[in-house]
């Protein structure tokens, strides 16, 4: 991404509109087990609140998040999820027992908090993922013509 | 096997969904099949997708029922008054990998026109025998 | 933690898949040993987990402590166990082999190609031990998904054949998911023990029989059974060697293995099944013999390899759809033994592929002479294509054989051995210039011990030795392992 799309509009609506995209990716990824939404809803729209962001001004990163970053966010994101269901096995459940967890409240919270844990991994390896393929989506046409036929 | 016409009537009123999924099944399988171009091919392959993905979640429809979260004042907690969950979570995962395999579908499609210029496939053809 | 054996077979490269980008990043050499590693471990635990279900019948484990059929069951029993050890087994193999084929990625790839290797591992063990019909899917594409991404990796053709692969597979994945539903829709249940306990008492329906038509038809696209095969020959012609060798010798036959699972541990080979399986007989029948002329007809050695792999895949679904135990015990033995001896062949062909650049039969000429190593090991695993004592594929041959003669199945009989005399047509046809060739192209190169690099020579011979190794000792493999993982018909 070198050019910019960003005018005086939409640099300004950008600016309105993605403080409210991230509070609802965080809304969705929160209420993801009883209400529509989760993990890969709110990632996809944190990674177009990113999307966005890097359209409109045409820098490399936005929120923090940079084409290597993105990689290594889309790596880190399952492994939470597994590091999780490991961490279960532990405390001697089986793997993604979140209710093996030994944290200080009830045993239905404790999965419902395990579930959350799951989902923020989810989200931000959704997030990592869908930037990842945008960079590489934009990306200019290079080293793929080396390897012909 | 069933007898008696009388039947046509009402059963295939009352297995329109499977018709209707069926159809599409059938209709993005030919355009696999049968489409000129690789595009039109891949987009055989979603309403293909979708076809099963409906007949999935027809089968789980239920009039009068909600969905499965026990809240308070919420409807009684008996079988009959929530939809059976499962179809709806396989269907999601379902979704998962039809986005995937488009996704490394057009990844495919982009490195082929790149290289040969096309993605109609009588052209493609006689660009790969040269 | 060997109480979770069954899960850590899965999530093991799994979790390594996810990490492997990031190792990759910071040194590339530690990532290739990870993946080693990798593979290995999840042999040794395979290994274990084959020594204790022999011994104390199958194993099952809840996923999330919630109980089947509600929650995720995968169950490790003699059958799934020594598929996993199968499918480890030439992952570690394959996975020192690619060292040459991730040197010919662009830099930082390389990461990338060992993620998706892990990947489609994860993907093959996944469908041995999910103990549910929807996990099976889901693994299967999994196991796509990421042979898609590197059966790309060998340039544009192999893109284009690629792509044909991904439509077809997809069409597969679609008929099976359809036949789960139907089996779903009227069972209520995906766990395959549950379901099991259900099909008496919808064996008669129609449905029924569709979900068993397509459950059947999907699996046999993914294992290119003989009139579904059309994607193979050019995806495996250009893929990467290393990818080919590894998909052509476990892939197809991790989709045989669930066609097995289903048929006749889920569904207990009744009503429309029986049906099914003795139509599978015939459709086998035609590709044994297909398969065996098309490889005939080639030039091109790795499409010849392709080929006859679809007449070896037409003696595996015989063995199938014969009910006796020696045809399925020959099956379950020639799934072991195509999967190494094929594996190895493809392995050959890439070094040589790799060394000299020949690919045609008539490159071969005088192959002894520039790589002797090679061509010696390329020779066993052929000679065992061909059934010849005391290599591995002679037995398997033999345990059909005498299931046929059983069966009284001549048509079976007739097929086995003109197949078989076919396949010794194409590859001494390969042998004989190999050996008694003089080379078409430039001087003779000095033979030397370490012809290749020893990453490349060693899993080749490795193979080798497997494909002669399953030979001597099939007698102990029949009696401890195969008969264990035979159903109860």
């Amino acid at each position: 991404m070198k050019t910019a799309f960003g005018s005086r509009v939409l640099e300004t609506a950008c600016r309105l509109l993605v403080p409210f995209m991230v509070l609802f990716a965080v809304y969705v990824v929160i209420h993801g087990h009883d209400s529509p939404g989760g993990g890969f809803q709110g990632g996809v729209i944190l990674a177009a609140a990113v999307i966005l962001l890097r359209l409109v001004r045409g820098e490399e990163t936005a929120l923090g998040l940079g084409p290597r970053s993105a990689l290594v966010l889309s790596c880190l994101g399952p492994a939470v999820y597994a590091g999780i269901g490991l961490l279960a096995m532990v405390w001697g459940g089986n793997f993604l027992d979140y209710g093996a967890l030994p944290l200080p409240i009830k045993p239905a919270e404790v999965r419902a908090m395990g579930t959350l844990g799951i989902e923020v991994g989810i989200t931000m390896g959704v997030t990592g993922v869908i930037v990842s393929i945008f960079d590489v989506l934009s990306r200019d046409e290079e080293g793929d013509q080396s390897r012909g036929t | 096997m069933r007898k008696g016409t009388s039947r046509v009537g009402p059963d295939l009123v009352g297995h329109l969904h499977y018709w209707f999924s069926t159809t599409l099944f059938l209709i993005g399988l030919y355009g696999m099949l049968a489409g000129p171009h690789l595009v039109r091919k891949l987009m055989a392959m979603n309403v293909m997708q979708v076809g099963v993905i409906t007949f999935f979640i027809a089968m789980s429809a239920k009039s009068g029922a909600t969905a499965p979260i026990a809240i308070e004042h919420g409807p009684p907690l008996v079988a009959e008054a929530y939809i059976n969950p499962l179809p709806h979570a396989m269907m999601l995962t379902a979704i998962v990998v039809s986005v995937s395999t488009t996704g490394v579908a057009l990844a495919l499609l982009i490195r082929i026109h790149r290289r040969y210029g096309t993605l109609e496939e009588s052209e493609l053809l006689d660009r790969l025998k040269e | 933690m060997t109480s979770h054996l069954p899960i850590l077979i899965v999530v093991i490269p799994l979790v390594a898949a996810i990490m492997t980008p990031l190792v990759a990043r910071m040194n590339v050499r530690a990532a290739q040993v990870l993946d080693t590693g990798v593979c290995l471990t999840v042999f040794l635990c395979a290994t274990t987990a084959l020594l204790r279900v022999l011994d104390t019948g199958p194993w099952h484990y809840e996923l999330g402590g919630w109980a089947p059929p509600w929650g995720i069951e995968y169950v490790i029993d003699p059958l799934s166990a020594g598929m996993a050890m199968l499918v480890s087994f030439v992952a570690t193999l394959v996975s020192i082999y690619a060292d040459a084929q991730r040197r010919q990625l662009p830099e930082g790839r390389s990461g990338l190609f060992d993620s998706l290797f892990l990947l489609l591992v994860a993907g093959l063990l996944g469908i041995v031990v999910a103990g549910d019909m929807f996990n099976l899917y889901v693994f299967l594409e999994v196991a796509s998904l990421a042979a898609y991404g590197l059966l790309s990796t060998g340039g544009t053709r192999a893109v284009v054949a690629t792509f044909r692969y991904l439509l077809l597979g997809t069409i597969a994945a679609s008929f099976y998911l359809l036949g789960v539903g139907y089996l779903y829709a009227m069972t209520g249940t995906l766990n395959m023990a549950d379901l099991t306990t259900h099909v008496p008492t919808i064996v008669g329906t129609a449905p029924f029989g569709v979900a068993v038509t397509f459950i059947v038809l999907g699996l046999a696209i993914k294992m290119a059974v003989f009139p579904l095969h059309a994607w193979q020959p050019d995806a495996y012609a250009y893929a990467p060697a290393a990818v080919t060798g590894f998909m052509a010798a476990v892939m197809s036959k991790v989709s045989a293995y669930a066609l097995f699972r289903i048929l006749y541990f889920v569904l207990r080979a009744e009503g429309a099944a029986a049906q099914i399986i003795s139509v599978m007989g015939w459709v086998a029948i035609a590709g044994a013999v297909a398969g065996s002329v098309m490889a005939l007809a080639q030039t091109d050695v790795r499409r010849m390899l392709a080929y006859s792999s679809v007449s070896q895949m037409g003696f595996i679904l015989f063995g199938f759809s014969l009910l006796n135990p020696d045809a399925l015990t020959g099956a379950l033995l020639h799934i072991v033994n195509h999967a190494v001896m094929k594996g190895c062949l493809f392995l050959a062909v890439g070094v040589i592929v790799w060394r000299t650049r020949a690919v045609t039969v008539n490159g071969f000429s005088g192959m002894s002479q520039r790589l002797p190593w090679t061509s010696a090991v390329f020779t066993l695993a052929a000679l065992s294509m061909i059934g010849l004592p005391p290599t591995a594929g002679f037995f398997s041959k033999w345990y059909l054989l005498r299931g046929a003669v059983d069966a009284s199945a001549w048509a079976f009989v007739a097929t086995l051995v003109f197949s078989s005399l076919l396949s010794a047509v194409y590859f001494f046809r390969l042998i004989e210039r190999m050996y008694f060739f003089t080379p078409s192209d430039e001087g003779v190169r000095r033979a030397r011990l370490f012809e290749v690099p020893i990453g490349m020579l060693g899993p080749v011979v490795t193979l080798g030795a497997a494909v002669l190794l399953l030979g001597l000792l099939s007698h102990p493999i029949v009696v401890t392992v195969v008969r264990a993982a035979l159903p109860e018909l």
